[in-house]
């Protein structure tokens, strides 16, 4: 059985003040040693603050002019019409569109299948784009899309051994849990195309 | 142009890419003449944005010269040296009229929860980022700003998100004179929030991480206490120790999705997806914090729920504030802090590198490689 003064926590027994600790330091120690201690110390005179308030923006439009939507933009059912700007960058393609059209269609941000929907698209795309790369004869490259290299150049050994750091931890687990689910599902597939083509 | 290009998970390039754009009266397009790599950029990197299409141009911290307006732009010209939040907003939406410029409800169609920002998945709106030599800056006469001549282009840079949200999560802490506050994550958002609470005030800052070479930026730049996690057998404990059993008065979450120091959580959030991101520094948050305390989140999460435990939350009666951060409503008095020789964003700058290598970049600062803190990326067209 543990001793009473060897517990975990601390020792003996005792009850909590009213007062707040006794500082470590004292204002004028502060001053000293921080550039600018203080000088923010009104709560009431902080930019963040108060939260909601009317401030001089810039815009001189009650309701902004309407970016032209040049190709059919997908937006979320929560929406009562589509924002006046948006970003055009990367338009909905192939597989991956259809997949993200679907989510942006049927499911509200409030459920979870809209972002699964969106993750899966995200997958559906990377493959996608890897045969798209392959044909317009900009394969990926390996090596250099993930800056592997820096290992060498930035010290990969030294940076992670040595420094306690946690991640060094699992770090030989990442690639397992990285691809590990996308191996059982190829893996899965494969089987399964392969007792259809059996008949 | 050439521009960075996502391809895949831990996958991008550089490519050329077709020039951006005028496409609203109000849009500008800027020369990118300094960008920067965000800690919450690797949350991109990594896949776990949704809606990341293959081709994205990440990028939301940058700076430029303005090279061609739309016909209603009226406070810049061509050749304004500027410097862009990266938050996208209208100015004058029910969101934008009160100051939450965050949150404008005018520029992203593919969610009403988030607001749009440079770069950051189409779920933030489908707008192409900064990491390039020429970006669609929408809302010209809002979001960007000229940069005074007094202020330095990689200091207003470091204003563009990562000093400014720091700044902006110390005061959502609710920071009173001589408080204690406990930021967990020495990244550069928490390394501008801890030295931002005690310009409100506190009587301790202390920095919790598990990367030594950050928790000794912790110590020189934020003047912070540090803990190593990975050296105590549960940090929530040594929090409430060095508290008196009571709690830190207020708390800031500036890790976000990735956090690391449970596997069970790092696996399912951060590398399975199946949270919206690891909760571990949110938990830590909450249990280290004081009854009736603030936590004050900074860390970005993505929109799937996650393990968080709001239980405890609500019986110590904590308050919990947050939102991404309206940048430029903090850069008059950040503005005045650098002028006072209180703040110095730039040195918090570990690396600069040409846009051409920025795979490696991206590399290094995701496996925290040369005790890269923060990283600047120079387009050739800036070089």
């Amino acid at each position: 059985m543990t001793n009473v003064d060897d517990r975990p926590g601390g020792p003996g027994r005792g009850g909590y003040p009213a007062e707040k600790s006794e500082p470590r330091e004292t204002i004028e120690e502060l001053k000293a040693r921080i550039p600018g201690w203080g000088a923010d110390l009104d709560p009431a005179d902080r930019p963040a603050f108060p939260r909601e308030q009317s401030l001089e923006s810039g815009a001189h439009w009650d309701i902004p002019d309407l970016q032209p939507e040049l190709v059919p933009r997908e937006r979320s059912i929560e929406h009562k019409f589509l924002p006046p700007v948006f970003g055009t960058a990367q338009p909905l393609k192939g597989l991956s569109g259809m997949i993200r059209a679907y989510a942006y269609d049927r499911f509200s941000e409030g459920r979870v299948a809209h972002w699964m929907l969106l993750v899966l698209g995200d997958r559906v795309d990377v493959v996608e784009s890897r045969f798209t790369a392959l044909a317009q004869l900009k394969p990926d490259n390996i090596i250099t899309e993930t800056g592997i290299l820096a290992e060498f150049k930035r010290d990969g050994i030294g940076s992670r051994f040595g420094r306690n750091r946690t991640d060094t931890k699992h770090m030989w687990l990442d690639p397992v849990i990285v691809a590990g689910p996308t191996v059982l599902l190829g893996w899965v597939a494969f089987r399964v195309i392969r007792r259809l083509a059996k008949g | 142009m050439r521009a960075m290009v996502y391809r895949g998970p831990y996958r991008v390039r550089v490519e050329e890419k077709d020039m951006p754009k005028i496409e609203h009266p109000n849009d500008a397009i800027v020369r990118v003449t300094r960008a920067a790599i965000c800690g919450s950029d690797l949350h991109l990197y990594h896949g776990i944005m949704t809606d990341l299409r293959v081709g994205h141009t990440f990028g939301h911290e940058f700076i430029g010269i303005v090279e061609q307006v739309g016909s209603s732009v009226q406070n810049l010209k061509r050749g304004d040296k500027v410097m862009v939040p990266f938050n996208i907003y209208c100015g004058s939406c029910f969101f934008c009229a009160r100051g939450l410029w965050s949150n404008c409800s005018n520029v992203n169609p593919n969610a009403t929860a988030v607001g749009a920002i440079y770069g950051y998945s189409h779920t933030t709106g489908g707008y192409d980022g900064g990491q390039a030599e020429y970006v669609r800056v929408p809302f010209a006469d809002v979001g960007p700003m000229i940069i005074p001549d007094d202020i330095e282009d990689e200091d207003a840079l470091m204003l563009t998100d990562a000093c400014s949200t720091g700044y902006f999560g110390a005061q959502l802490a609710d920071i009173e004179q001589g408080d204690t506050v406990v930021v967990f994550g020495a990244g550069p958002v928490g390394l501008f929030a801890a030295q931002s609470s005690w310009l409100m005030g506190a009587g301790r800052v202390i920095v919790v991480d598990h990367i030594d070479y950050r928790l000794d930026k912790a110590r020189t730049f934020a003047h912070a206490e540090t803990y190593n996690f990975v050296e105590y057998d549960d940090i929530v404990v040594e929090m409430k120790k060095t508290t008196d059993n009571v709690g830190a008065d207020r708390v800031i979450d500036a890790v976000g999705a990735e956090a690391d120091g449970s596997l069970l959580q790092h696996a399912t959030g951060a590398k399975l997806k199946l949270q919206g991101g690891s909760p571990i520094a949110l938990n830590w948050a909450i249990d280290s914090a004081r009854k009736g305390g603030t936590v004050s989140v900074m860390g970005v999460y993505g929109p799937v729920p996650s393990a968080i435990k709001f239980g405890d939350a609500v019986n110590k009666g904590l308050t919990l504030r947050m939102n991404q951060a309206p940048v430029k409503r903090q850069w008059p008095r950040l503005f005045e802090h650098i002028r006072n020789g209180y703040l110095k964003p730039s040195d918090i700058i570990t690396h600069r590198i040409p846009l051409d290598e920025i795979a490696e970049g991206y590399h290094m600062f995701s496996s925290k490689l040369d005790n890269c803190i923060k990283t600047v990326v120079i387009p050739p067209s800036a070089a």
